[in-house]
């Protein structure tokens, strides 16, 4: 009987399957295996997985830490604005705020070393999207999510807001240079 | 209770009088929708299209949380509530329990959608669909879309007391219909939704009138999901049941194996609603454990349930022509389907584009380690127009042009145009999720209004390609607006102005169907069996499609920065 109608035979659960759906269900099966698989093996062997350090904080705190880490490494100031520069050192620790709406301060990294750089949101949701890389991020407010990243390849990158953060969402962005 | 049966002269089906008219309000309020969110779809859409960039910033956004809430809520529920009466009341051809409880639900489900939209449009909740916290809109926002979760639960709850009542009256025997078994899935997992919605969305009321202090924005984050994506999750069981639906009703396909079929929905209950977590892979509130178990709906069973349904459905089709005599070659039967049928174009089309486009997608976006490449790009949204648009909503349009004759007695207008429209619709629209993920994969943000960053302290230039894909956006998403506009034209023309049909017999007491069932069992075994070797080429081509585009995007991933 067609799918619209009761099952014609009564006892539908002990009729035979056939060998091709079997086979079919079969690939189905594996494939999502390989794939699970993929993702823990990635996790062994690959060299892109996001870090697993978070900690609860809240915008004060992060903004403190951060203010402090500014303090003490900032090389320069750009724009009209005057954002600083602040060089991470090698194997240390960098901290990005964002806010309403930029990404502060400007970070400035070496190619082939590697980072930890903590975010965190003082108010709103916003996403860290680094382009023309690709790599995207969620930073929500109250966690303090800590990334260790190694620059590949030197440059200038930008810093999107990927989140949706109210009117001047458009205009956050902000600067990572690689040296 | 007293009401009336009518057996439909062209289809055969038979409808109880209350269930029938809730069917027709609830369509009808879903094509009003339907019709403000493709409105906005426009506005959205020409915005975004670089080139013209119509709307202001706020004007933008505002319109856009409109499309998000009138589209994924409003025209998908009402449609669904209608295809939840269809397959309990109709197809088990009994009457519908409590009635007046379905009319509260529809009403509320008005009611919410109305004062939802009118916080919108006053200008102070342009929060987006997801109402991200402590992002705030105004209290009335998250009041309208309780209203209609609540409204929607009362429909439900509206369902399940049908199908006790058909058991009660006899009105079949042996097993559910598929069709509404998978139905029964839907409605199990909305169940589900709406109490992650409650659980959400309650709180965030109360927040939003200074009753509760603060909502930790992870949290939000993640009990909100259980509602954003397993009410997808609903469309998915939906629209496969109408898949199913269709090819019983144009072949008489039977499906392949009834074991097979439900043991596939039994698996959509057990482990969707673990794709909360598809949202949240870039956050840091969770461990990499939970995100790659919960991902995968516990190692993908949930995909492999549709990996199975989407080898079932066309093969239930191909088994049904054969049977007609369609036996040539390996797609003589695909060849010869009737193509000129708007219920079938439309149906095949979201068969092979949730397929090919939304399945593949989703599984990589919902990778763990790839989804960093695409979270919040313009990947996303292009992957849910290729599942829930070119999917869920082909399939329900394409189902509605069976049901203006058999459930509204209205024929059908031009139909050279009724032919036309999925093609347009359903092609246009999956050109505009593959060129949406094309911009996604060159790192194009989603929501957001200016890809020249007018304003920043710095500048960033797009690569020329994603221009490109955002121009090609432009055009296949004003394409894709005039095919959804022209069905709305086609659907509601043919209510007002189709030539009225007969009715058919009205009766008071219900026909119940027909117990052929034993002597048909004899035919089930054995000897019935029919090959589909077409089915299994294009299964095989979708798998080879799949595992390709899978291992690209790691290849993708091992090329940016080193992360851990």
């Amino acid at each position: 009987m067609s799918a619209i109608l009761p099952p014609s035979d009564r006892l539908w659960w002990k009729q035979p399957i056939d060998k091709v759906e079997w086979a079919w269900i079969a690939i189905a099966f594996v494939w999502g295996m390989v794939m699970f698989g993929m993702m823990i093996y990635w996790h062994i062997y690959g060299k892109q997985n996001l870090s697993n350090e978070a900690y609860k904080t809240t915008p004060e705190l992060f903004a403190a830490k951060a203010e402090k880490f500014i303090a003490e490494n900032t090389i320069r100031t750009e724009t009209d604005q005057d954002i600083p520069v602040v060089r991470v050192p090698p194997g240390g620790d960098g901290y990005l705020i964002a806010r309403l709406w930029a990404w502060y301060p400007i970070l400035e990294l070496e190619e082939g070393q590697t980072y930890k750089i903590h975010l965190s949101s003082m108010d709103y949701n916003h996403g860290f999207s680094l382009q023309p890389v690709n790599i995207n991020i969620q930073v929500i407010p109250g966690y303090e999510h800590v990334v260790k990243m190694t620059p590949t390849k030197k440059g200038t990158y930008a810093i999107v807001c990927n989140e949706f953060c109210g009117i001047g969402h458009s205009w956050m962005l902000g600067r990572i240079y690689v040296k | 209770m007293a009401t009336t049966y009518r057996t439909c002269p062209i289809s055969g089906m038979q409808f109880e009088d209350q269930a029938e008219k809730l069917m027709r309000w609830n369509a009808v309020a879903g094509v009003l929708w339907l019709l403000v969110g493709g409105v906005t779809a426009l506005l959205v859409i020409l915005t975004r299209w670089p080139a013209i960039k119509l709307l202001p910033a706020d004007q933008f956004y505002l319109i856009l949380t409109a499309h998000g809430i009138d589209m994924l809520i409003l025209w998908i529920l009402f449609f669904e509530m209608a295809v939840l009466y269809f397959a309990s009341s109709t197809l088990l051809r009994c009457r519908l329990a409590t009635p007046k409880i379905a009319w509260l639900g529809f009403w509320l489900m008005v009611v919410g959608g109305i004062i939802t939209n009118v916080a919108i449009f006053q200008g102070e909740s342009s929060v987006m669909f997801t109402s991200y916290v402590p992002m705030q809109a105004q209290p009335h926002f998250y009041l309208g879309i309780i209203l209609v979760a609540v409204g929607a639960l009362l429909g439900t709850c509206v369902f399940f007391g049908t199908l006790v009542v058909a058991k009660k009256d006899k009105t079949y025997e042996g097993s559910l219909p598929l069709v509404t078994f998978g139905a029964l899935t839907a409605a199990i997992i909305a169940t589900f939704t709406i109490l992650s919605g409650a659980g959400i969305l309650i709180p965030t009321f109360f927040w939003s009138m200074g009753w509760i202090k603060e909502i930790d924005a992870q949290l939000y984050r993640m009990v909100w999901w259980g509602l954003g994506h397993s009410s997808q999750q609903i469309n998915v069981a939906a629209h496969v049941s109408v898949w199913y639906l269709t090819a019983a009703v144009l072949f008489n396909a039977k499906p392949l194996s009834e074991k097979v079929s439900r043991f596939a929905f039994l698996l959509y209950i057990l482990f969707l609603q673990l794709a909360s977590a598809h949202h949240l892979l870039s956050d840091p509130g969770m461990s990499a454990e939970w995100k790659v178990l919960n991902t995968s709906y516990f190692m993908y069973f949930a995909v492999m349930a549709s990996m199975i349904h989407g080898f079932t459905v066309p093969g239930a089709i191909e088994a049904a022509q054969r049977r007609r005599g369609f036996t040539n070659g390996m797609f003589e039967w695909l060849r010869k389907a009737p193509w000129g049928n708007p219920v079938f174009s439309g149906m095949f089309i979201s068969l092979v584009s949730f397929g090919f486009l939304g399945g593949i997608s989703g599984v990589v976006l919902g990778t763990e380690q790839i989804n960093m490449l695409m979270h919040n790009t313009f990947y996303v949204p292009g992957h849910f127009h290729t599942t829930v648009v070119s999917g869920t909503t082909l399939a329900f349009m394409s189902i509605t042009f069976l049901l203006v004759p058999v459930l509204f007695k209205r024929e059908l207008i031009l139909p050279k145009l009724c032919q036309i429209q999925p093609y347009l619709y359903g092609i246009s629209m999956g050109v505009l999720g593959l060129v949406m993920m094309g911009a996604g994969t060159l790192g194009v943000s989603r929501r957001h209004w200016d890809m020249a960053f007018s304003g920043a302290p710095f500048q960033y230039e797009w690569p020329g390609a994603a221009y490109l894909m955002m121009g090609l956006t432009g055009i296949f998403g004003v394409i894709a607006v005039i095919g959804g506009g022209l069905w709305i034209l086609l659907i509601v023309g043919s209510l007002l102005f189709g030539k009225k049909l007969d009715g058919g017999k009205v009766s008071d007491k219900p026909t119940p169907i027909p117990s052929n069932t034993q002597a048909a069992s004899a035919v089930a075994h054995g000897s019935d069996h029919i090959p589909v070797p077409g089915t299994v080429v294009l299964a095989l081509l979708l798998f080879v499609s799949f595992v390709l585009y899978y291992f690209v995007n790691w290849k993708y991933l091992s090329e940016v920065w080193l992360l851990s």
